[in-house]
């Protein structure tokens, strides 16, 4: 019997830096499974944002381009700009995309750029030490919200995916997890539907993905998943909430 | 191709795409919001690339992509939007892409107004974003030199893999000259497939590229520095340009200025001669590369008595013309920043204030 199950081409041997318990592993492997499927690495360029995933680049073994904080839908849209053949995906965190990026990902969805959004969503920044990011849930202690977050002073979490499905422009808008197995498997088949409508030149895609962030929670990675689940997930309701299909109609 | 009458703004569109340039992305903001009108209607009939971003945050990132991906890109803006594109253009510059960036400058700080203005020289010279990185700065004194220098600005962009910024004005942008477009240059950079994320495939190599600018070494990033370094070092030894105005004569007064200040003083030059007075002029054409050496010789020439920096700024070109000159002859500043430009009169005024 030969080799059932390996590493999938597009993912390279580095060591990780990401810390014990971080569900980025899980989510850029599936990224890799699905270049690998689709046969797209030699074409693909990936976008790295600023936040712990800045160093992604070190795990993928296809073409990369590094963003500031916050603009890589401005890079992904002028890389398919000028060259729609190539696939083209960003991978953002909450900090990156929710805070600092809300213009550019708002402006790149509503333009319906071909590209893909893998988008990290932990509640919290990791990179710079669990500061409170928008996605932080209500009564949530951070390093800057050290009381828990208080929503009369800074309002509630946003919900990225809610926001950009209200889009009149046709894209495919989906909001999964990885705690569970079973989350795992469905957040690669969004994962792989956000990709093919790409291929096909469809429309903007992204995948919103419930992470967890042990380090910055002060909680152990079991505890953490268990927390996602209890606390995010209720708020962060999974689903599609946009399809091209849909939009068309 | 004849000469034609044609809008600065128009006339730098036109020159991009006649450069190869097929990729255009920008955000309206006067006085050069022409260009991207220009183009919005120009690079459909070529088969390009135009895109209004949200920002010119979003912009310089537009661009920062596409010429990562090995596309030859422009941008267009006015100060205040130049400020907003600072920050890309820090990473393009430590992240070695090729593009162009044209700043129609008017007068600040803050708001400030939408008039003619060279006040944006610090930010273009001396950093604008963060980091130790230069551009490389051209100012154009007319619609034909504002063609010629865009028309040069990407291959030397492609040479040192670094943007290039044409420093043209509000007058430039808006007025209309005639103008001769050279040759169409060839379309595609020359070695973007070493370094550009065009995709493995494309470039039929089992190496992928990265474009990036993080460098946690400490060591690395020094050593990614003082690579950056031997470029501006370069430039310095192999791309100073500039233009000599009655240098020939023993003039008493030496100008230094630039762009649409310096056509003025031409004409005041014009007007001493026929007075019986010789004031020579060197106009730099690179602000980045400066002519620092250039403008020192002359400076020491026996019959000059004194040098002026005449500039649509507030004392900004002055300093580099001090650090030229090097304490050899006093050096006069004679400025203006509101948007009105400085008449012939007005500079030959402060001459004749110093010079006997």
């Amino acid at each position: 019997m030969g080799k059932t199950f390996s590493k999938p081409e597009a993912l390279s041997d580095n060591h990780t830096h990401y810390c014990p318990g971080c569900t980025h592993g899980i989510i850029h492997r599936l990224v890799a499974e699905v270049i690998d499927e689709l046969g797209i690495r030699k074409r693909t360029v990936g976008i790295a944002p600023v936040g712990c995933a800045v160093l992604a680049y070190n795990y993928f073994t296809f073409d990369f381009q590094e963003a500031a904080h916050g603009r890589a839908p401005a890079m992904a849209t002028g890389i398919k700009r000028v060259r729609p053949d190539l696939m083209v995906f960003t991978y953002q965190g909450d900090g990156d995309l929710a805070s600092i990026g809300m213009s550019e990902i708002v402006h790149a969805a509503n333009r319906g750029e071909k590209f893909t959004t893998i988008f990290v969503n932990n509640a919290v920044y990791g990179m710079t030490g669990g500061q409170m990011a928008p996605t932080t849930m209500p009564g949530q202690r951070t390093t800057t919200s050290p009381f828990g977050r208080d929503v009369e002073d800074v309002g509630m979490p946003v919900k990225m995916a809610n926001l950009l499905a209200a889009l009149e422009t046709p894209a495919y808008i989906t909001r999964q997890t990885v705690i569970k197995p079973k989350y795992v498997k469905k957040t690669k088949q969004a994962i792989k539907k956000a990709f093919t409508y790409q291929m096909e030149g469809t429309c903007f895609s992204m995948v919103e993905v419930v992470s967890t962030c042990p380090t910055n929670w002060g909680i152990d990675p079991l505890e953490s998943l268990k927390w996602a689940e209890e606390k995010m997930l209720p708020y962060y309701e999974l689903g599609e909430f946009k399809t091209p299909e849909q939009s068309r109609k | 191709m004849g000469k034609i009458l044609m809008k600065g703004n128009e006339a730098i569109g036109e020159a991009a795409i006649r450069a190869g340039c097929l990729n255009y992305f920008a955000y309206p903001i006067t006085p050069q919001s022409e260009v991207a009108e220009y183009l919005s209607r120009r690079m459909p009939e070529v088969g390009g690339v135009f895109l209004q971003g949200e920002s010119e945050v979003a912009v310089g990132y537009m661009l920062f992509g596409a010429g990562g991906a090995g596309a030859r890109v422009m941008t267009t803006s006015s100060s205040p939007g130049v400020s907003l594109m600072s920050e890309a253009i820090s990473y393009i510059a430590a992240a070695e892409v090729p593009a162009v960036f044209v700043n129609i400058m008017r007068g600040g700080p803050g708001l400030g107004g939408i008039l003619p203005a060279q006040a944006d020289y610090f930010q273009a010279t001396k950093g604008g974003g963060h980091g130790d990185y230069r551009l490389l700065v051209m100012a154009p004194a007319s619609v034909q030199e504002a063609v010629e220098m865009v028309m040069k600005a990407f291959p030397i962009a492609e040479k040192y893999r670094n943007p290039v910024m044409i420093m043209g004005d509000g007058l430039i942008g808006q007025m209309m000259e005639p103008v001769e477009f050279p040759d169409h240059l060839k379309t595609e950079p020359s070695n973007k497939d070493a370094w550009a994320t065009n995709g493995m495939e494309t470039r039929k190599s089992s190496r992928r590229n990265l474009v990036k600018s993080l460098f946690l070494d400490p060591e690395a990033l020094n050593d990614h520095n003082l690579k950056l370094k031997a470029k501006y070092e370069q430039m310095v030894r192999e791309d100073i340009q500039y233009e000599n105005y009655n240098m020939d004569s023993d003039y008493k007064a030496l100008i230094v200025s630039y762009g649409t200040m310096s056509r003025v003083c031409r004409t005041a030059i014009d007007n001493f001669k026929e007075q019986g007075m010789e004031v020579g002029m060197l106009r730099p054409q690179t602000l980045f590369p400066f002519p620092l050496d250039a403008i020192r010789q002359a400076a020491v020439k026996e019959s000059c008595q004194a040098v002026f920096s005449i500039e649509m700024s507030m004392g900004q070109l002055v300093e580099d013309v001090e650090r030229s000159v090097q304490g050899k002859r006093p050096v006069h500043w004679y400025g203006k920043c509101g948007g009105d430009v400085p008449t012939p009169e007005e500079v030959m005024d402060v001459i004749r204030d110093v010079i006997v």
